[in-house]
Parts: structure tokens; sequence; C-alpha cells
């Protein structure tokens, strides 16, 4: 009972920081100027559908491209030797020690059309290519600022499964294939999840991203969310609508994750 | 006008060694320039009284402005305004940057927020006279107003000047690669952004006003059009120009024309020659049918609350000598007579800085706030146009996405049941 106690800064916090200003959305999303209850802002939202669709369909796609990525990199760094995984892991983190802003900025100098890759391709007589403000950049983006993100999980997890389990499947038969399919997958099922988690919902959410690489014209929901408060036009109520819209969005889609978690926990 | 990267390309460019800083004089002389400015700066003010009410009672002001928008003594002989401000006056100044009229517009109304002296442009200072964000000023207090030149007092957005000082002015125009544009510059005109033959070395404004008003000058409507029709036309040449648009960027412009990653941009003037120091292939030109004038001008919040102290900022800012200071190393058009009059004859005479007095009456407007409504539908027709998808990607994207969908809850159920089933025994 105690122990309830020590709990309380937390729950302050929370109250204060998390739960006031989500009822705060909540509230200027169902509300007009002068106070009065209205659903015209959350129906105003269906007008922006195609962008909705297009910031999920891209993160996702980034999302996927991280699993991929990432699985045999947390793999090889859980059965690394404890002291080179201590390297490994820093140089994992190491990008993540600048600046989130100047990274993306990098990558427009990068993708240029007059930039350091089109420039090398330029040197064995090919391009230059369009690679900047396109959406595979705000992609790629997306895969680079957030992929420590789901190695870190990946790793813990696979860090945690003992040897022995694999050598045993081995001897009572199991190829290479099924050690992977049948002992290695579902026991990083958790790593997996949170990790999907930890991707998909910032990339979902981000704006800097697709308006450096994306050259404007690849607009994501949190550049809508953005242009409501900081646009032309001061629309708070619209821009709370669509944050709220997209949380439920996140929600369900991170309810449907959920299901793929053998112990069901809420990993939001 | 709009430096929110700028702070950041300051870093980049000072890693790389090419920081040159931003001499009043142009790309072609630039070691003289150099040498002009060893003879430090100095100041004298004609009342030094007056400066002295508030010292020793420990006054501080909170001053918010553009990034880069003032001299802070970072070059060497230049002077550092805000320091010179404390030591004449011994009220301290709390300086904070933002960048842009939307933002520094959400801080205030907000609430919460209290700063003395904010720097908006023409369109949002009668937006937020009319919201009364702002109070009328104490001219007794700011005498140093006589200085601001006639065309730039009793402008649309503050009819009695009242509300705002003039701090600078500046035009639009189009910065181009002279070596690969082979047009004349003076036959560019705003239709050079539209041209086919430069696709996708084009870049736009990333905000609608600045983007609208283009395609209005081209349309020949006003610039402060609040008709929805035309509102609607406008934005049909905006998306007509879309596939040969690069990019819709605003700060980035510095990078990417410097880089030469694109050929055209049209952008603020007093930013534009800051480029120009960067890459000598680029010009400037403001096209001959006309362009919109802005004017940044300083205000004091309704919710100031060293209104007085505020004043003096203000007269301070336009001593002669601080006017100079600050618009030296900004690069802006001053509406400061003594401050023009001390400018080096070649900037004076520049049509970017200071283009004829009979274009700028004629052929510029000076934007004024839109109603809310026709903000609302600018903003609602921008993000339209931005967002209309390619017809070839529209084909896909959605019905993936809704397969992706269907198979996720098959899975899931599926697995459900052959949980479900496992259970039992």
């Amino acid at each position: 009972m105690k122990l309830k106690y020590f709990s309380a800064p937390y729950l302050v916090w929370m109250v204060v920081f998390i739960l006031v200003p989500l009822l705060m959305i909540a509230v200027f999303a169902f509300t007009n100027d002068d106070g009065g209850l209205t659903i015209k802002h959350i129906s105003d939202v269906g007008q922006y559908a195609n962008i909705f669709v297009r910031s999920i369909w891209l993160s996702l796609v980034a999302t996927a491209i991280c699993l991929v990525v990432a699985y045999p990199i947390a793999f090889i760094l859980s059965r690394m030797d404890k002291h080179k995984q201590g390297t490994m892991l820093m140089i994992v983190m190491l990008p993540m020690w600048m600046n989130f802003l100047l990274r993306t900025y990098a990558w427009m100098t990068l993708l240029g059309n007059n930039g350091i890759i089109n420039h090398l391709f330029g040197l064995v007589g090919l391009g230059p290519y369009k690679l900047i403000n396109t959406s595979g950049a705000v992609v790629l983006g997306m895969v680079y600022n957030y992929l420590p993100f789901m190695i870190l999980p990946l790793y813990s997890v696979m860090e945690k499964i003992d040897k022995s389990l694999f050598e045993a499947a081995s001897d009572l038969g199991c190829s290479s294939a099924s050690v992977l399919l049948r002992v290695i997958i579902p026991l990083s099922v958790p790593g997996i999840t949170s990790g999907i988690t930890m991707v998909f919902v910032p990339a979902i959410s981000t704006f800097i991203i697709s308006r450096m690489l994306g050259g404007g014209s690849n607009l994501l929901i949190g550049d809508l969310i953005e242009m409501q408060f900081l646009g032309n036009s001061y629309n708070p109520h619209l821009g709370a609508a669509i944050s709220l819209v997209l949380m439920v969005i996140i929600l369900v889609i991170m309810t449907v994750m959920n299901q793929f978690d053998p112990d069901d926990q809420v990993l939001m | 006008m709009r430096k929110k990267l700028f702070t950041l390309l300051t870093v980049i460019a000072l890693a790389a060694g090419l920081l040159s800083g931003c001499s009043s004089s142009s790309k072609a002389d630039d070691t003289d320039g150099g040498e002009e400015e060893t003879a430090a700066q100095t100041l004298t003010v004609a009342d030094p009284d007056y400066y002295t009410r508030f010292k020793g009672k420990g006054i501080s002001i909170n001053v918010y402005n553009w990034g880069e928008y003032i001299s802070t003594g970072a070059d060497e002989g230049t002077l550092d305004v805000n320091a010179e401000f404390e030591k004449l006056t011994g009220i301290k100044v709390n300086y904070t940057n933002y960048a842009t009229n939307e933002e520094l517009y959400a801080k205030l109304k907000g609430g919460g927020a209290a700063y003395d002296v904010i720097i908006p442009s023409d369109y949002m200072i009668s937006k937020m006279i009319k919201e009364k964000l702002v109070q009328p000023l104490d001219m007794g207090n700011i005498p140093n107003f006589k200085y601001i030149m006639d065309n730039f007092r009793g402008q649309a957005y503050d009819p009695g000047d009242e509300y705002s000082v003039p701090y600078t002015w500046g035009t639009v125009g189009i910065i181009y690669d002279t070596t690969m544009v082979d047009i004349p510059p003076e036959e560019i005109d705003w239709d050079l952004l539209w041209n086919e033959d430069y696709a996708d070395q084009i870049l736009m404004f990333d905000n609608p006003r600045d983007a609208f008003a283009i395609a209005e000058l081209m349309l020949g409507y006003s610039l402060n059009t609040e008709d929805s029709e035309e509102l609607e036309q406008a934005a049909f040449k905006l998306r007509q120009q879309k596939h040969i648009v690069q990019g819709y960027v605003m700060d980035e412009v510095f990078d990417k024309m410097e880089a030469g990653d694109a050929l055209i941009a049209p952008y603020y003037a007093g930013d534009a020659l800051t480029i120009l120091e960067g890459n000598e292939d680029l010009d400037f030109v403001v096209p001959k049918s006309g362009t919109n004038l802005f004017i940044d001008a300083m205000c004091i919040p309704a919710s100031a609350r060293q209104k007085e102290a505020a004043e003096m900022y203000i007269n301070f800012m336009c001593e002669p000598d601080i006017a100079y200071a600050n618009i030296d190393y900004i690069c802006y058009s001053t509406p400061h007579q003594a401050a023009y009059d001390m400018l080096d004859d070649e900037v004076k005479n520049s049509h970017v800085s200071y283009p004829d007095s009979e274009f700028i009456a004629e052929k510029t407007t000076v934007f004024v706030n839109l109603s809310d409504d026709a903000n609302a539908q600018m903003q609602k027709l921008w993000t339209e146009m931005k967002s209309a998808e390619d017809e070839n990607s529209n084909r896909w994207l959605m019905p993936t996405f809704l397969v992706i969908c269907i198979l996720i809850i098959v899975f899931v159920l599926v697995r459900r049941h052959i949980k479900n089933k496992k259970d039992i025994f």
C-alpha cells in the first residue's frame, strides 16, 4: 500500500501534462469559437482523407523497411561478444546524439540535384536522378531517423533468448530456417511489436521530414496540423479535430498490433 | 523576413568557414566592404537625458523579433544594439526570436507570453489592431518617428500611424541563375515561374499568402482580394504550376540556390542579397509588372508590462546611428531617412534594395489582413493544391492500403480462432 505514495509525483505529472491536455484537445475538437458544441470540425477532417492515407501508407512502408533492416542487425548484435555489443550499440545510437533537424537537413544536401549522391552518379555517367522532393525521400528520412527505435527493443528482447534454445531446436531436427520461424521470431514478438509502435507512431505524426525532404508537396498529417496553428489561418479547432482523428487511427492500428502479442499486453 | 532556418544555415556556414557576413556592398566589391567596416560604428544620441529616466530601477523589457534581424555586433566594428541600449538606459533587454508572423500571432493569442516590443509585418499588424492585440503608441515618447520617410507613413495596415513604427521594408522578386536562364533581365516577369523550359528547376514560396500573391499578380487581381472566385482562379493558376515546381520552400531557398540545386526562386529582396553573395551566377530582379511590398514595423502588444520603456526602445531603434547599424547588418531596405542618407551611394542606387519611388507608388501593393473567411478559404485551397496527387500514384495507393488492412484483420481473426480452439484442450 505504501508504495502507492511513491507514484504520486508521476500521477500528478500524468494528470497535469497528459490527461488535461488530451481532454482539452477533445474539447477544442468538438466546440466552436463561441464555445458551442459542434461536430463540424470532425466532419471537415474528411476532406483531408488523401493526406491521411498518404501518411499512413508512407509510415507503414517506413516501419516495414525499418523492421526488415533492423531484425538481422539486432540478431547479430545480440549474439556478439558482450564487450563488442556495447561498442556496436553505441554506433547504432550515435546518429541520435545529433540534432534531429540537422540530420534531416544533411539529407537535403546529400539528395539534392547537385548533391553528393547525384555527383557520384555523374562520375560514372549516370543521372542526375530526381531524389529529393519525392515520397521516397520522405520514407528514407523516416527510416534513417527512426531505425534506432526499431533496433533497440528488438535487441533487448533477443539478448535475453538463451542460446541453448537454438541448439535444442537443432538437436531435435529443426533446419536453420525453422529455427528462425519457430523459435527466434515467436520469442522476439514483444520486441517486434514495441519496435513497430516506436517507429510507426512518431513516423505517422512527423512533419519536418516531409517539409524538408518532400519539398512541401508531400503533405503529411503532421504538416496539416501545423498549418492549422501556424499557417495562414489560425484554426485551433480544426487542428484539434485532426489530432483527435489521428489519435483514434493510431489507437485502432495499435490494437490490431497488440493482437499479435502473446501476453496481450498494452504497449502504448 | 522568414528566417526559420537561417540560424541553422549560419551554423553550417560557420563550420565550413564560409561565413562572409552580409556587408552593405554588392558582391562585386566584397573586399571594399570589409575595409569600410573596420572603421568602427559609433553611437551618438540626440537627447541622452531622455534615455536615462529609468536608470537604476531594475526594469527589463521583453523584445520579440525575427531571427537575424538586428545588429548584434558579431562582425567587427558593428554595434551590438541591445547592449548599447542596456548601457545607455539601464534597462535590461530580454531578446528572443520567432520565425513567422503566424508563430508570433499564436503566441500572443494564446496568452501567457508578455512581450513589450514586437516587429510583425504589415498584414499581421492590421489583424492585431483589429483583434486589439496591440496598443496605441504614445508618439510623444517616440520623437524619432520624425525620421520615418513620408511614403512609409499612413500605410493601409495602420492608417493613423497610431500603432506601429516602420522598421524595415522590402519587395518580392525572382532570384535566378544567369548562366542557365537566357532571358534578358528586363524581360523577366512572373511568368518565368510557369515556364515549362525550366521544369523541376523552380522553387516556390511555402506559404499561401506569398504564393497566392504571385498568382494574383499574373492574373491582374488585387493582392488583397477577398473575392472567392478570384482566389479560386489563383489557386488554379498555382495548380497549373505544380508539376514544374521542384519544391515548396521558405528558408531552404538559401541552401538550394547557393548550391545550384534550383535555377529560379521567388524571394524577399533583403534575403536575396544575402543569397547572391553566396553564388556569383545568381541575380535578382523585381518583375516590372508589379510586386508585393512588405513592411515590418515595431509595435507594443496590449499585454505589455513596460509600455514606456518599450517606447523608449522603439525610439532608440529609430536613432540614426542605430537604424543605420541595423540596416547595414540585415541588408533589408530602411524607411528611415537619416539611416538611408548614411548608406553608400551604391546601395542607395541599387534597384534591388531601393527601386525608384515611381515604381513603388504605382506597381507595388502592401498586404493588409484578409477577412477570416478569405484566410480560411485561401488556406483550404492551398492545402488542396499541395496535397493533390499525381494521377499515377493515386490509383494504387488507396486499394493497396485497403487490401493490407483487410488481410491484417483476416489474419487476426483466424489467429484468434485457432487460439481459442487450442484453449479448449
